[in-house]
């Protein structure tokens, strides 16, 4: 119970004082994972779209892999993208190990599929007269896509907020292509490893807390927006 | 048909990547690769040693804290520029089949054999190789790295010397996990465990574990600092690598070692070494 009280003590010292390190380190774990996010969303909207819209052969099969993706461990993407962006490895002339660009790419890679995955059920889960009814009305075809978006906007925001919750929240991909370095790479689950296996417990329940702060706040925003335009 | 109008969330995602646009790395020529150990780092040392070999060198260093095992594999593979750590067998190894050059002793302390006060295994005041004797007699849990750390080399040679094969055993259970992390397991579970005495004496207060066994030739731990052998991987960095193994054997820096800790746990945490033979 002391750690707890301890723990809330510290973390709004942190949070009042604006120490610049811990300053630092939650402006870069948003920036990390909301790129990611970011990154995440024009791809997973890119795969969920053509596959929503069009029968082919195979679509089952495409459906379970995005499914399946959806539950890719951080450490296992870790793994496969520091290998490949080692110094010898294929991708080592991009030079980009141990920076935050490598950390968006492997969060990335972790949150593609799931706001893919949660997209391509929303279109599916829409009426399907709706899209004949939009082309009828004389909608290009770039149009009716836009229209379907809007009209699924609840459940891709929330495609949305599983993304970011699942890379603002990882730890095992951003320790191994970050190597959780000072002022470089170390974003707030990596610091709270380091912090915990530092036996500095009160630091690391105070980064926790941030964190769980940050992830609220994002989510708060987002469900604000969710709600606001929520059909009537 | 109304325009279609951008949602009011896409602002928010457009500035996320605007920030991610900002955070361009630094140029790349200049960073070193260190691969070090977790004791370097947990005790703190680094935080006070990278700071300033990067002010006096314009270097940027990218601190890789991972077991002695696994910074030595990063060499091996020519994934670093400059090893720091403490496995002398494996260093040995490495040095022999050519992946690095110019190994140079930095500092040392010393592993101590920990366990709960009651010490029912009694093995308080034993030498090492007694001490593990009376811990596989009794049966006490022990907490192995179990890591392929330099801490769990030397635990490993430590019970061969005592001519015990605990692995397997019930009684010892291996965490695959940091020194800070295994020393928290070993006192909730009031189990008996091997430290680097720097990482045991930076996290002494929270534990309630106590030295059992200490001051053994076998316990020594020393640190080397080993540059890649760029012969072997064109990609190393090896002026960035040279200069950070200077400093490390630098005057200034064996200072700071002698002294780093002092203030805050009341005896030095590491003994500088440098320009000592073996």
């Amino acid at each position: 119970m002391d750690l707890i009280w301890e723990g809330l003590r510290k973390a709004l010292e942190l949070l009042l004082t604006l120490d610049p390190e811990v300053l630092r380190i939650t402006l870069l774990s948003l920036e990390v994972s909301g790129a990611a996010t970011l990154i995440s969303l024009v791809i997973g909207l890119g795969v969920a779209i053509p596959v929503a819209l069009n029968e082919f052969p195979g679509k089952r099969l495409v459906i379970a892999l995005l499914n399946t993706g959806m539950g890719l461990p951080p450490v296992v993407v870790g793994l496969f993208v520091t290998v490949l962006l080692w110094r010898n490895g294929p991708l080592g002339f991009l030079e980009i190990l141990y920076t935050p660009t490598a950390m968006i790419l492997a969060q990335a890679v972790i949150a593609s599929p799931i706001i893919a995955g949660i997209s391509l059920s929303a279109l599916q889960h829409l009426p399907p007269g709706l899209r004949l009814q939009i082309l009828a009305l004389g909608a290009s075809r770039p149009q009716m896509v836009w229209l379907l978006l809007k009209e699924a906007r609840l459940p891709l925001l929330a495609a949305v907020m599983a993304g970011f919750g699942g890379v603002i929240s990882e730890v095992g991909a951003s320790i191994m292509v970050g190597g959780n370095i000072k002022g470089q790479t170390r974003v707030l689950t990596t610091a709270t490893v380091m912090e915990t296996s530092k036996g500095n417990f009160e630091v690391a329940f105070a980064l926790s807390l941030l964190l769980l702060v940050l992830a609220f706040t994002v989510n708060a925003v987002l469900t604000h927006l969710q709600q606001r335009n929520r059909p009537r | 048909m109304r325009t279609p109008r951008l949602p009011g969330w896409t602002w928010l995602l457009s500035a996320s990547l605007a920030c991610a646009g900002l955070q361009a790395g630094p140029p790349v020529a200049k960073t070193v690769i260190l691969a070090t150990t977790t004791s370097t780092q947990d005790s703190g040392l680094l935080d006070e040693l990278i700071p300033r070999f990067e002010k006096q060198t314009g270097y940027v260093v990218k601190t890789i804290a991972v077991g002695s095992g696994q910074a030595l594999a990063m060499g091996r593979k020519g994934e670093a520029d400059v090893l720091l750590v403490h496995s002398p067998d494996a260093e040995k190894a490495l040095m022999a089949e050519g992946s690095g050059v110019n190994r140079r002793i930095v500092m040392h302390n010393d592993f101590v054999l920990l366990g709960p006060a009651a010490d029912p295994a009694k093995v308080r005041g034993k030498a090492a190789p007694a001490a593990l004797q009376a811990l596989a007699a009794g049966h006490a849990v022990f907490i192995s790295r179990g890591d392929n750390s330099g801490t769990h080399a030397q635990e490993k040679k430590l019970w061969a010397a005592a001519g015990l094969k605990p692995e397997g055993q019930a009684w010892y259970q291996q965490t695959g996990l940091g020194m800070g992390q295994t020393l928290a397991v070993a006192a909730e579970k009031r189990a008996y465990t091997l430290s680097d005495r720097g990482t045991y004496l930076a996290l002494r207060k929270k534990l309630g574990l106590e030295i059992l066994s200490e001051g053994d030739a076998a316990l020594l731990n020393v640190y080397h600092v080993i540059e890649v052998n760029p012969a072997r991987h064109p990609k190393v960095n090896t002026p960035g690598a040279r200069a950070f193994a200077d400093f490390m054997v630098s005057k200034d820096v064996q200072t700071t070692i002698k002294d780093f800790g002092i203030s805050l746990y009341g005896s030095p945490l590491f003994f500088p070494d440098a320009g000592r033979p073996e």
